[in-house]
Order: structure tokens, then C-alpha cells, then sequence
């Protein structure tokens, strides 16, 4: 792992992989979109907004993932102080943050015909609006230093912080929607998903991930690139 | 003194948006004085080593035999004894002019006694993250209060409780997560303010 952490290796590396990478994603994507679209039948009480569900469901689990991805990201640049890990840290909160609200949004459009409002304080819902506020934070914690890897350094312990405290959030969000009793419980999205539902999430799941992951090499890469051309920069002045 | 008539303040504003009606009030006093108290606290924190950062004494302290992590506990008990502590104090007198029945009245005082130390240990450790940053006041509280929001759920659901007469557990989740983050909290500032010491 170490001997590809190397930024020259990795560019070489991840300028090879990138284009299967995307294409992957797309390919995936699309497979997904035409499954869900056009194969898989209205559901018999949700009609046509169960679709909604392909491109919610894999947003709100790729926002996830990539909190888990950045805070990884995070412990190793704290431990072992590699750059890399940091530009990986870095580039992936935006990437999560824009996920949590597609998810956040996506469910919002779902949740107003299904539920007959836009916004109803339901535990995941919050939590995921919390998840966002931590992303958003990350990002201005991040911003607000001037040199790089004192930035990382603080953003990571902010993560990790995070990390140890989004299970704790999750459980008392979860906790009091149980207090409140009444409306706005959600009802699981049917006992069983069928087969005919299932292929497509399955499908935009995973191309979800790609996606998640093309655009993160893709920053990680343009991350590099940037800050060669900072120090070129500065080399030049002096 | 500053963060109590704020708190005050804020638990003023709010029938003055929401109306005058006592059953009302009683129903929202132990949210809305929960969320007063947080907001109090955040008042006062990007000063916690702020002051001692710009004069150099934080260095001095660093370079003391004490660790660290006892100053960043240390500070965070200064905090908590500052702004916690009188604001629990203050709450009865605010939760009667909310029309909030005595028993509730308790469980929002001891609640807001246990909870109160989770927010100024959980706030040292964006203090200390922000501290060499200009303006760092700004982001605080974007770091600090999704953080703290267990806290607000459980106290000011130990006040719902009471007031529907359910022992529903949330004092005791309180006191795990104010324990825990008291313990967390010194080690994660420390770290922190290790880096923004720059050694």
C-alpha cells in the first residue's frame, strides 16, 4: 500500500485506471437508469415515485461510505503523516458533502408525495442533515488555514472526532424520533423488495461507487497537479 | 456574567415569537432552554485559549511539566464552572416563568447539571482547533453544534419525560455521553492545540 502512496506512482497509476474507471461508472449508471426506468414496474402502492428510490438510496449510501473513506483517510495522515492521505482526505469531503444533500434532496422529492411533505423530522433524515452540517464544517476548518499541512492536521482531528460521535448522533437521532410517537415513523419500503427492484438498486449502487470513486481520483489527481504547479510557482519567484 | 443574561435573554425572545400561552411554553421550555444553554456556552468558548495563545502564555504552559491534555481538562473545567454551572443555576427561575411544573423543573436542572460539562468538553476541542485561525469565532459553531446535538436530544427529552410523567432513560444516556465526552475531549484538544502550537 505504502509503495503506491508515493504522488508520481500514484498519478502514473491512477492516470492508467482512471478512464476504465469512469467508463465503468457510466456504463453502470446507465444500466442502472434503463433498469429502473423502463424495466421495473410502478410499485403497487408507491406508482412511479418508487423510482425515486435508484438514485436515493445508492446517494445516501455512497455519502456514507465516503465519511468512513475520509476519516480513514484522516487517521492515516494523522499517524503516518503522508501527503497523500491528506489530499485523499481533502478531496473527498466535498465529494461526500455533495452526495448528502443528493440525498437529502432526492428524498425530499420522495418523501412529498409519499409522505405529503417536503420535509418531516424523521431520525434518518436528521441525521443526515447533521451528516451534511459536519461535512460543511470539515470543509470550512479545512478552508480557513493558510498552510496545507497544518490544515490537514486539524481537519483530521475533526474527522476522526466526528467519526467517534456520528454513531452516538445516529442513536440519540434514532432515539428521539421513538420519543416522539406518531407520524411521522417511516414505514420501511415494503416487507420484500422484488428481484425486478432489487437488480437496478444493485446496479446504481455500484455506479454510484465508481462515480464516487472516479471523481475522487480525478480530484485527488487535479489536487496534485495544483499544488506542483503552487511550487513551481514559488520556485520561480525566488 | 455575559453568557447567563444572554441566556436570559434568548429564553425572553422566544414567547415574545411564539406567544404567551403557558401550556405552550411548558411543552417547549425544556428545548428551548436547552438550546439557550448551548448557544450560552458557545458565547464564551473561542475565548477559552484565545487570550493565552496570543500572549504566549499557552507556550509557557505547554512547555510546564503538566501534560497537555490535564491543561485542556483543566480548561475545560474553568469553562463548565464559568458558564455550566451558573446557568444550571439560573434555569429554575427561567423554567418558572416558562410555567414548567416542578417536577420537570428538576429534571431540567439536573439535566442541564450533568449535560452542560459534555458541551464545554466537546467545544475545548473546536476551541482548540480553531485557535490560530483569524476569525476561527465564525466556524466554532459549525464545528461545535452538531456535535453537541445528543446532548440537546437527550436533556431536553429528560424534560419531556418528566412532564408526561415516562422514565424514559434519557437522564442516564445524558450522563454516557457527557462522561464519555469528558473523558474523549481532553486528548482530541490537546492533539489540536499541539498543531496549532506548531511543534
Amino acid at each position: 500500500m505504502i509503495r503506491y502512496a508515493n504522488p508520481a506512482r500514484f498519478m502514473d497509476l491512477s492516470g492508467a485506471i482512471l478512464p476504465w474507471l469512469a467508463a465503468a461508472a457510466a456504463a453502470l449508471l446507465a444500466a442502472g437508469l434503463y433498469l429502473g426506468l423502463f424495466v421495473a414496474p410502478g410499485d403497487y402502492q408507491q406508482g412511479d415515485t418508487v423510482r425515486i428510490m435508484f438514485v436515493h438510496v445508492p446517494a445516501a449510501w455512497t455519502a456514507m461510505m465516503a465519511y468512513a473513506l475520509m476519516a480513514a483517510a484522516s487517521l492515516v495522515g494523522l499517524v503516518w503523516r503522508h501527503p497523500l492521505a491528506d489530499v485523499a482526505a481533502k478531496t473527498a469531503a466535498p465529494l461526500g458533502a455533495l452526495f448528502t444533500a443528493l440525498g437529502l434532496v432526492t428524498g425530499s422529492l420522495w418523501g412529498r408525495p409519499m409522505w405529503g411533505a417536503w420535509w418531516v423530522w424523521d431520525g434518518r433524515l436528521t441525521s443526515f442533515l447533521l451528516l451534511l452540517f459536519l461535512y460543511l464544517g470539515y470543509i470550512a476548518l479545512w478552508n480557513a488555514f493558510e498552510e496545507e499541512t497544518r490544515a490537514a492536521r486539524a481537519a483530521a482531528i475533526l474527522a476522526l472526532v466526528g467519526a467517534v460521535n456520528l454513531p452516538v448522533i445516529e442513536f440519540s437521532v434514532q432515539w428521539w424520533t421513538t420519543l416522539h410517537q406518531g407520524e411521522s415513523i417511516v414505514r420501511k419500503g415494503g416487507p420484500l423488495i422484488s428481484a425486478v427492484f432489487l437488480w437496478p438498486l444493485f446496479a446504481m449502487a455500484l455506479g454510484y461507487t465508481l462515480l464516487f470513486f472516479s471523481l475522487w481520483m480525478l480530484r485527488m489527481r487535479t489536487e496534485i497537479l495544483d499544488r506542483r504547479a503552487r511550487s513551481l510557482m514559488l520556485a520561480g519567484e525566488t | 456574567m455575559l453568557a447567563l443574561a444572554f441566556f436570559a435573554a434568548v429564553a425572553t425572545l422566544v414567547p415574545l415569537g411564539v406567544g404567551s400561552d403557558l401550556a405552550l411554553l411548558a411543552r417547549i421550555a425544556g428545548g428551548v432552554l436547552w438550546v439557550a444553554a448551548v448557544l450560552a456556552s458557545l458565547l464564551a468558548l473561542d475565548r477559552l485559549f484565545q487570550a493565552d495563545f496570543e500572549d504566549g502564555s499557552l507556550d509557557a504552559i505547554a512547555l510546564s511539566p503538566l501534560s497537555l491534555e490535564t491543561i485542556a481538562l483543566a480548561k475545560i473545567a474553568a469553562h463548565w464552572l464559568t458558564t455550566g454551572l451558573p446557568l444550571t443555576a439560573l434555569s429554575p427561575l427561567l423554567a418558572l416563568l416558562f410555567g414548567l411544573p416542578a417536577k420537570a423543573t428538576a429534571a431540567l436542572f439536573v439535566s442541564l447539571l450533568i449535560g452542560t460539562p459534555s458541551v464545554s468538553a466537546v467545544g475545548a476541542v473546536g476551541a482548540s482547533l480553531t485557535l490560530s485561525i483569524r476569525r476561527g469565532g465564525l466556524i466554532l459553531p459549525l464545528i461545535v453544534l452538531p456535535l453537541v446535538s445528543p446532548a440537546v436530544i437527550f436533556g431536553a427529552g429528560a424534560v419531556l419525560g418528566a412532564l408526561d410523567g415516562l422514565g424514559n432513560g434519557a437522564l442516564a444516556l445524558l450522563a454516557a455521553f457527557s462522561f464519555a465526552a469528558c473523558v474523549l475531549s481532553p486528548f482530541a484538544s490537546a492533539a489540536a492545540l499541539r498543531l496549532n502550537l506548531g511543534s
